[in-house]
């Protein structure tokens, strides 16, 4: 596909541009194949705004009547302007939260830059998408992608290597699409049991090893639902591989991301879950946990709430209620507790999923890994953990993983070594981004369309001194601990840093961070001089 | 002591607020003064102490096989869950904690039999700490401008005509004074009470005392009439020969209401938000609608909404601003507190906060005593105003943390202390009763505690210099900025704080950078002089850890490791609101220096609190239960 013929404007003049936090400018708006790009006209501002059009999630239109408004904001403006063109008016929301409007001269110009931006911030075709063009001088398409492997993962983990192995079963994908080409699973079963656990899993996703706890080995797994299906099937390398699992000891638990209600009727549908009588040795939970499209209608609830410009309490509370935001990053978070409960605690080895195990588990995987393991809890093990486990594209549970990882932060603000604006650029980065980090979802997919040699590595770059720099915790200290969270509705808080992200108060909050950060700064030169 | 029935009932179990399946057993004692709960499992001693005066209500409900359960809850939001073995020792409990936590006369307060072991000379410094005619001085008051009028010297006025007339003409005699000037540009803040204005009456020297107002600010051509009442509330006092300024009748005013609710509606509504607070466990949902039907916030918002309109008369408009609601001591203290905080960095200091609560609320006559129910009285009258503007400080901290001297702990010390009656600053309900009453002579300052004490209530992010420390605030007033004050309301609930502090971090930090910093000068004299003696090596190494040494001694990290209630509880320590008041001094027998330690050395709760849970299984039985069985049926079709 030619991107060109998608701009028929590819440069108009005289636009004015309003954005949160800056008074509005005038100057050339210009469309590329990739992005939006505002250059102010006054020389010394030197203010570019340079957008991604995948950062967009809706343009809308609407005429001239802002006409006064534009003349209204520049009085010095030529009369002889006034006469000439009537102007139309573009504001353009966007996936980070801010919204940007355009008044641009002409109407069949602003027609046709809101056509380009329209067919070009929605590409479907990953190949055409702007990590696939996006080259940096400071950077190589050779340097290494990625942080680490399922390889390195395994060999790093020693206490393992007694009872778990590394198997390729799935090397060309053929087993499980969605899973890496190596998986750790049971010593004590072959790859041909995998094989037939992984066609009882629906989308082959049969049981692997996602954690091992080192203080008492027990490990977390993750699979998807059995497909027991109506008339109750059994898979006995499945009910074999779980045994394995917890070989050595009499229990295990299964955390099952559906009510049971849910999970029953999943059995009408070809799905399942683990019944009693066939994996005596495992004891189930249920905890309900929405999924995408649910998240998603709440996602965009919440920001229409934030939006709203209404000084009515009442109304914002019962917006912020309906939601139900603040009800997924609870629930989300005490599950991850029960499950980390379990393994810590009680000392049980712990088998998660819902229906796919895309979604929720994958979430709660992650934040039982955070609570539990202080290895992930630095900038580099945090960056780690998401790239095994939770790399996906524009995804509502990623972003209510990143909210629930911020309430950690809140609680515990010395316990994390990354910062809330590190949070805050991978909310950004994960719906539109010049990386291949967060394209496509699945390392089959990655694969095929060779992200890995055609497009940079964000979380590389997160690591590169400078980066590093912004994105650690000033007052991270490191803590063998686990860290509960409180699950009180008194202690989940609106992640304002996020969802009020384009407001002065926001603003003034980023600068106190950056006064902790001076302080702590101060303080470690003179304690090492 | 005559009140007390039962002076010690042992076997009493304490239960925990939130999990009531878990409880600790021990001793109760009643004393003059306190309640005491005595731990008496385990090896270590645990002791809850409260004050009969922090006692709001008491509720004793029915008997059950395991006791008579005796719910105290307090005006500082501690809930206290005992059950007593007898039912007739429970009755005794209840009576005697009935008469006790209600003094019928002031010389039952706890003020007056408060006496930490300090010199009477002291003492009477004590009072003497803050005083108002040098706060009006710094504003640059009396001036050509503004007088400071002693007619008010007996606490009746007598003399110049324009004020008697004034006052006549006023609620209560309430005339309108200056509580705010501003040197720079001249306007003023000034507080009364309603008019007496009905549906037609006209005061010719209250139009006069209005008129001196304006001209006394020479830039300004009108001034503001605030009244804080919803007009609908205005208009009523009218028919009751009250109301409100006519603009016709004053000239080149210009009025303006501002909804603010009245004192009932603010009572039920703290109470329907502190019943939220008490929910076991809500869903998230039961508890924001729960809030937003309590109404709670909305009324804060009006608050500061209010007083950001005069805030921002004063300092943009230069325009000065009359303010007042119905007697000009409950909305009208509120709102103008408000607007001086948001004016005046020095109003964000710790001393400078200490003088506006002294200049707007204890000089012009809050009823702390009816408000905060010191003694027994018409419950009608208690209202939580006070609690209202210092939730409006801490909205505005949130905001703004680097803006303010003060941290949230000061904020909720003086909370505490405003119903404690520990010390007598916030006895009576107006300067002629504390007079009467003798406080200065008999009583403590809790000003100068707070100010002796204040490395506690610094906070570490203040920066006088700094662009948000200085000049005028002017924080978000929309709803999402509104923030649910836990720390206050959920005080005593520990566990649902964060459980690591950001701020003592801090300020470890920068004591020890101060340190450093003078180390590191003295190391350079040093140098200097082995220098010039042309001494040969120097070596002076501080070895340093990376954690700031006074943070980690202060602070048990073991906090963090506790569980948390996804499926279990953490179990409270309910004695910390009694450290801030006693340690700072000399403790006679009655005071609580066990209490201090023992709050802080509760590391066996702790364990305790985790041992029980390793022997539950980590989810609600009932769940389990529920799968197990719901799995049977199925495997038996």
């Amino acid at each position: 596909m030619e991107f060109s013929e998608h701009i028929k404007t590819a440069n108009v003049e005289d636009v004015v541009l309003q954005q949160p936090l800056h008074p509005p400018s005038k100057g050339t708006l210009c469309i590329t194949s990739h992005h939006l790009l505002f250059s102010d006209r006054e020389e010394d501002s030197g203010r570019q705004v340079l957008l991604l059009l995948r950062n967009i999630d809706a343009v809308e239109k609407s005429s001239v009547e802002n006409l006064v408004n534009y003349f209204g904001l520049f009085p010095n403006a030529g009369r002889s302007d006034r006469a000439t063109e009537s102007s139309g008016t573009l504001v353009i929301k966007c996936k980070d939260l801010r919204v940007l409007q355009l008044e641009i001269p002409g109407m069949e110009q602003c027609l046709n830059i809101a056509q380009s931006i329209e067919t070009l911030s929605c590409l479907a075709c990953v190949a055409e998408m702007y990590p696939f063009f996006y080259r940096p001088s400071n950077a190589s398409l050779r340097d290494q992608w990625g942080l680490s492997t399922p390889e390195r993962h395994y060999t790093e983990m020693e206490a393992l290597h007694e009872r778990w192995r590394l198997s390729t079963v799935n090397q060309d994908y053929s087993v499980c699409p969605s899973y890496p080409p190596a998986v750790i699973v049971p010593k004590a079963i072959g790859d041909d049991a995998l094989k037939m656990a992984a066609k009882f899993r629906q989308g082959g996703r049969f049981p692997v090893l996602c954690y091992y706890h080192r203080k008492n080995g027990m490990v977390i797994l993750r699979s998807s639902q059995p497909l027991t299906g109506a008339n109750r099937k059994r898979c006995i390398q499945d009910e074999l591989l779980l045994q394995a699992a917890i070989e050595g000891s009499d229990k295990g638990y299964i955390i099952d991301t559906r009510s049971a209600q849910q999970a029953q009727q999943a059995r009408m549908m070809g799905g399942g879950f683990e019944s009693k009588s066939c994996y005596s040795s495992w004891k189930r939970l249920h905890r309900h946990m929405e999924r995408g499209k649910t998240l998603q209608e709440s996602l965009i609830k919440l920001v229409e709430a934030c939006g709203d410009k209404s000084p009515n309490m009442d109304r914002w509370l019962s917006k912020l209620e309906n939601s139900k935001w603040l009800s997924h990053v609870q629930t989300a978070l005490s599950t991850a507790g029960l499950l980390a409960e379990c393994v810590e605690r009680d000392g049980r080895s712990v088998l998660v999923h819902g229906s796919e195990g895309t979604g929720s588990t994958l979430l709660i995987s992650t934040l039982a890994q955070l609570i539990m393991d202080p290895s992930c809890r630095t900038l580099e093990g945090f960056l780690t953990l998401l790239e095994r486990e939770f790399v996906q594209q524009e995804c509502p549970v990623f972003l209510l993983l990143l909210d629930c990882v911020w309430q950690l932060w809140y609680q515990f603000p010395l316990a994390l070594g990354f910062s809330e604006a590190l949070l805050l650029r991978l909310a950004t980065e994960a719906y539109s981004s010049d990386y291949g980090t967060f394209l496509c979802n699945s390392d089959m997919e990655r694969c095929a369309l060779q992200v890995k040699g055609k497009t940079h590595c964000l979380f590389r770059v997160l690591l590169k001194p400078r980066e590093r720099e912004q994105y650690t915790n000033p007052l991270y200290e490191p803590n063998e601990l686990a860290i509960w969270p409180s699950v009180h509705p008194q202690s989940l808080q609106l992640w304002r840093g996020f969802f009020l992200r384009w407001t002065q108060q926001t603003l003034h909050l980023e600068l106190v961070q950056e006064d902790i950060r001076n302080m702590v700064i101060e303080w470690g030169k003179l304690a090492l001089s | 002591m005559e009140h007390i029935r039962l002076p010690k009932v042992e076997k009493v179990r304490l239960l925990d607020r939130v999990f009531t399946k878990r409880s600790r057993v021990g001793t109760l004692y009643l004393t003059a003064t306190h309640s005491i709960f005595v731990e008496s499992e385990g090896g270590m001693r645990n002791e809850t102490w409260v004050l009969h005066s922090l006692v709001f209500s008491l509720e004793k409900q029915e008997a059950t096989p395991s006791g008579c359960p005796l719910l105290i809850h307090c005006k500082n939001f501690q809930v206290l869950h005992f059950v007593i073995p007898q039912e007739r020792e429970c009755h005794d409990v209840y009576v005697s904690l009935q008469r006790l936590s209600r003094p019928e006369r002031y010389e039952e307060l706890y003020c007056f039999s408060y006496k930490p072991n300090v010199e009477e000379t002291e003492r009477r410094q004590e009072w003497d700490f803050l005083d108002l005619r040098a706060e009006y001085s710094r504003m640059g008051i009396p001036n050509s401008l503004w007088k400071l009028s002693s007619v008010n010297r007996h606490y009746k006025s007598t003399t110049p005509s324009v004020i008697t007339g004034s006052s006549k003409f006023r609620s209560r005699g309430r005339f309108p004074t200056l509580s705010y000037y501003s040197k720079e540009n001249h306007a003023a803040i000034c507080r009364s009470s309603q008019p007496l204005s009905g549906f037609s009456a006209r005061c010719l020297e209250d139009e006069q005392m209005l008129e001196a107002i304006l001209r006394s600010n020479p830039r300004s051509d009108f001034m503001y009439v605030v009244d804080t009442r919803p007009k609908l509330n205005a208009m009523a006092n009218r028919a009751a020969g009250k109301g409100y300024e006519n603009e016709d009748n004053y000239s080149h005013i210009k009025f303006q209401f501002v909804a603010i609710e009245n004192i009932h509606v603010m009572r039920s509504s703290q109470q329907k938000m502190l019943e939220v607070c008490e929910l076991r466990s809500p869903s998230m949902s039961d508890f924001l609608e729960g809030l937003e039907s309590s109404g709670w916030l909305k009324h804060i918002k009006a608050v500061l909404d209010a007083g950001i309109f005069i805030a921002k008369a004063v300092a943009e408009e230069g325009v000065s601003v009359l303010v007042h609601c119905s007697d000009g001591w409950d909305r009208t203290a509120q709102v103008c507190s408000v607007a001086c905080v948001l004016l005046e960095p020095y109003y964000r200091t710790i001393k400078g906060f200490m003088v506006l609560i002294e200049k707007d609320w204890v000089s012009f006559g809050h009823k702390f005593s009816h408000r905060c129910n010191h003694l027994v009285g018409d419950p009608k009258e208690v209202s939580p105003i006070i609690d209202q503007f210092l939730e409006c400080v801490w909205q505005l901290m949130e905001q703004f943390p680097c803006a303010f001297e003060f941290n949230e702990r000061f904020l909720i010390t003086i909370h505490s202390h405003i119903n404690s009656c520990q010390y007598g600053n916030f006895i009576g309900n107006n300067q002629r009763g504390r007079i009467e009453l003798g406080l200065r002579e008999r009583t403590h300052s809790l000003w100068r505690y707070l100010w002796s004490n204040r490395a506690d209530y610094t906070n570490p992010l203040y920066r006088a210099d700094q662009g948000q420390a200085q000049g005028l605030l002017r924080p978000s007033t929309a709803p999402c900025w509104f923030k649910f004050w836990a720390r206050l309301y959920n005080r005593f609930d520990r566990g649902m704080h964060p459980r690591q502090s950001v701020e003592d971090y801090l300020r470890a930090i920068k004591e020890e950078t101060e340190q450093l910093e003078e180390l590191l000068a003295s190391h350079k004299q040093k140098i200097s002089k082995l220098e010039e003696k042309q001494a040969r090596n120097y070596t002076a190494k501080a070895t340093f850890d990376k954690s700031p040494t006074a943070w980690v001694i202060g602070h048990d990290l073991g906090l963090a490791n506790t569980p948390q209630d996804y499926t279990s509880g953490f179990l409270t320590s309910s004695t910390c609101q009694l450290k801030t008041p006693c340690s700072g001094l000399t403790l006679s027998p009655q005071d609580l220096s066990k209490t201090y330690d023992s709050s802080h050395s509760n590391g066996s709760d702790r364990e305790s609190g985790i041992a029980d849970l390793s022997c539950r299984s980590p989810f609600s039985e009932e769940s389990t239960r529920d799968q197990d069985s719901d799995d049977d049926d199925y495997s038996a079709a």
